[in-house]
């Protein structure tokens, strides 16, 4: 789970690591008390989207030459002027698709003097199946092309989990950044201090960029982004209380109600599958036969006869759909199942789009009388090759 | 042979109470007597499990006392995820030698809490969020379904269940048959690995061929792929057919499986296909051709 950069900032702090003052508004008509309310005279005004690039981003609505998703301002007046500009326009960056993302929400923050930008991120390291920290003296700018470029400038430190973040784990940091002086100090306390915020908070990611050194020698989160591991969502009631779901396809909350997994895609051809790395391997097939799907949707290894009707509402909710395939590989799944909770949605919502439904594993015998009973068109495949060259025939 | 399980395999369940635990287990006990010795369970221990065709097995109230009373020398864990990394804990401590973890959905930290703890212990694990083992006629431990296998050559292994069952399937159906098919699952820090299990693949001299399966996200299948070569200098060689889901996936979104993102410009399915023909695996371009590519790298 993603939250906005305000968001991941007072999670920080509230560990106590060094962020600037800033107030998030949501109307222009905040604008004026947000930035009364900081020191000035410099202000930063940043877009708050769940996407990265924001700062090399563009305005939709606004001419070519309006400045990005996150802009300086000098005066109170200035920050209320590029409040106006941005708020309900969309800004496109690299990383939101062309469709782009309605800015609602701004940061409005006190800036800061900049010596050095440095990267700093945490992470599972899954070929140690540790933490690591991995950092750089390129900070500000993409840490995947730092890494594509000048691979020599990453430096990645794992910690050991029963040990946790050691002194020499901190001055291994700190050497790799080049901090000394106050900024040296600042780093003993925030890199245990981050460790510490990830662990306890069942943080995915972390990713400080950057990570400053400023004109005064200290260091300051400039930047934060926070992913939450979603399966340890169940133990953080307050991490759960920071999603946004105006962020999220609607489709996907929907899905995520009946814990099913799901990604919607631009194809036109709906997947209901039983297993993430079958329904991956769907969408596949689906293309090496030259189409593409419209999603990836995995019902999961216990699925209820509800789970699977909410799952194919799900698909035939999405406008672009002109194909279904269901394709199924019992295992704990039981096809007879899978085969009531098709009959059953079908019925309730009607079939408007030919579907193809490929059944194999426990119980298939009776899954398949089920579909054959059941009168509705349904085209029967005998294995996935048969399926994904039926469905993409019958598309056309 | 077979690799990690056979007909002598006992097996206790830790979670074996609960309605997933109850079915599989009796799934287990019906495919050729797989010997299931006991369950585990804190408060219950000393009552008996009642499978729906009058199977009984005795529960006891830790793994430590299940082990001393039954011998048993493995045990599969369908403990809930809150729960989950405990239970592997508890069966590491009692040094169980095999512990296979059906659960999906552990909290990636206590994943790592485990990995520490199993680094120096007697145990190896297999899992979590995996579908288990089976060696067909002997033991099946886990989630796969039994009818689809046959007694034959090729060892399997992926990071997906129902891709395993695929795997199993077209192999059963081209006459080749199975030595044993070992799901190591989805999550991003789990126990057992694909190198680990390659490795002993290439030891069982039963197992004349190799199916393996992986998908998007971090850089095992780089790491297995390194590690064939390797072991080809070494003159230690057995065909190989391959598979690699999710090259229609989105770079960013995780793809059901928590292990299944390509993230930081890593983990993409080109670049493990790459490794993997680079190290001699006929990479099958689709998921419905595993056991065909097998056929025609056999064939020469």
């Amino acid at each position: 789970m993603n939250i906005h950069e305000y968001q991941a900032k007072q999670v920080l702090k509230g560990f106590g690591a060094p962020v600037a003052a800033g107030v998030a508004i949501t109307s222009a008509d905040e604008a004026e008390a947000a930035a009364k309310a900081l020191p000035g005279p410099l202000y930063v005004v940043k877009s708050q989207i769940h996407a990265g690039g924001r700062g090399k981003g563009k305005f939709k609505e606004l001419p070519a030459d309006a400045k990005g998703g996150v802009r300086l301002a000098f005066s109170i007046e200035d920050v209320v002027k590029n409040a106006k500009e941005m708020l309900g326009n969309t800004l496109v960056t690299a990383q939101t698709g062309d469709a782009g993302k309605q800015v609602n929400r701004l940061y409005i923050e006190d800036g800061a003097d900049i010596a050095r930008e440095l990267y700093c991120s945490l992470l599972v390291d899954r070929g140690t199946g540790r933490l690591s920290f991995v950092v750089s003296t390129e900070g500000g700018m993409d840490i995947e092309a730092v890494a594509h470029d000048t691979p020599e400038k990453i430096v990645t430190i794992d910690i050991d989990p029963v040990a946790g973040v050691t002194d020499a784990n901190i001055a291994e940091i700190n050497t790799a950044l080049k901090l000394d002086g106050a900024a040296a100090q600042d780093g003993e306390t925030l890199f245990p201090t981050l460790y510490r915020a990830f662990v306890e908070k069942d943080m995915s990611m972390l990713e400080i960029n950057p990570l400053i050194v400023m004109e005064n020698g200290r260091l300051r989160v400039l930047d934060a982004k926070v992913s939450f591991d979603g399966n340890a969502l169940f133990r953080h009631p307050d991490v759960l209380a920071l999603r946004d779901e105006t962020e999220e396809d609607p489709k996907e909350i929907e899905a995520s109600k009946y814990d099913l997994a799901y990604v919607a895609l631009d194809g036109d051809i709906g997947c209901m599958v039983n297993g993430a790395g079958l329904a991956m391997a769907t969408m596949d097939i689906i293309k090496l036969y030259g189409k593409e799907p419209a999603n990836f949707l995995d019902v999961g290894g216990g699925a209820s006869k509800e789970k699977v009707t909410a799952a194919f509402k799900i698909i035939t909710s999405d406008p672009n759909v002109r194909g279904i395939l269901v394709n199924i590989f019992g295992g704990i799944m039981r096809c007879d199942v899978i085969a009531e909770g098709v009959v059953a949605a079908v019925k309730e919502v009607g079939l408007k789009v030919p579907l193809v439904v490929r059944l194999e594993g426990t119980n298939v015998d009776l899954g398949k009388k089920i579909l054959n009973e059941s009168g509705l068109a349904i085209t029967a495949a005998d294995d996935l090759d048969d399926a994904a060259q039926k469905i993409v025939a019958a598309v056309g | 042979m077979s690799i990690l399980v056979n007909k002598d395999t006992k097996v206790i369940v830790q979670g074996l109470t609960g309605k997933t635990g109850t079915f599989h287990t009796e799934q287990a006990l019906r495919y050729y007597g797989t010997k299931m010795v006991g369950g585990v369970h804190p408060k219950k221990g000393g009552e008996l499990w009642h499978g729906s065709e009058e199977e009984t097995l005795p529960i006891f109230a830790s793994v430590a006392e299940a082990k001393d009373a039954t011998g048993a020398d493995a045990s599969v864990i369908y403990v809930p995820p809150a729960g989950a990394a405990d239970a592997i804990i508890e069966a590491i401590e009692a040094e169980i030698p095999f512990i296979t973890c059906i659960t999906e959905g552990i909290p990636v930290l206590d994943m790592v809490r485990v990995k520490a703890r199993l680094e120096k212990s007697k145990s190896r694990l297999l899992g979590p969020n995996c579908p288990g083992i089976l060696t067909p006629e002997e033991c099946k431990i886990g989630i796969m379904p039994g009818s689809i296998f046959k007694k034959g050559n090729v060892g399997i292994v992926s990071r997906s269940g129902t891709l395993t069952y695929e795997a199993v399937f077209q192999t059963t159906n081209e006459g080749l048959g199975q030595t044993t098919a070992v799901g190591i699952g989805g999550d991003p820090v789990k126990g057992t690995e694909f190198i680990d299990v390659l490795e002993l693949f290439l030891a069982d001299p039963e197992t004349t061929s190799i199916i393996m399966i992986g998908e998007i996200g971090g850089g095992a299948e780089e790491d297995a792929a390194q590690f064939l070569i390797d072991e080809a200098k070494k003159g230690r060689k057995k065909p190989m057919a391959g598979f690699i889901a999710g090259r229609t996936a989105p770079k960013g979104r995780t793809m059901g499986h928590a292990g299944a993102v390509v993230s930081g410009g890593k983990g993409d399915a080109e670049s493990k296909i790459a490794a993997m023909e680079a190290a001699g695996i006929r990479v099958s371009p689709s998921p419905a051709r595993l056991g065909s590519t097998l056929v025609e790298v056999l064939k020469g």
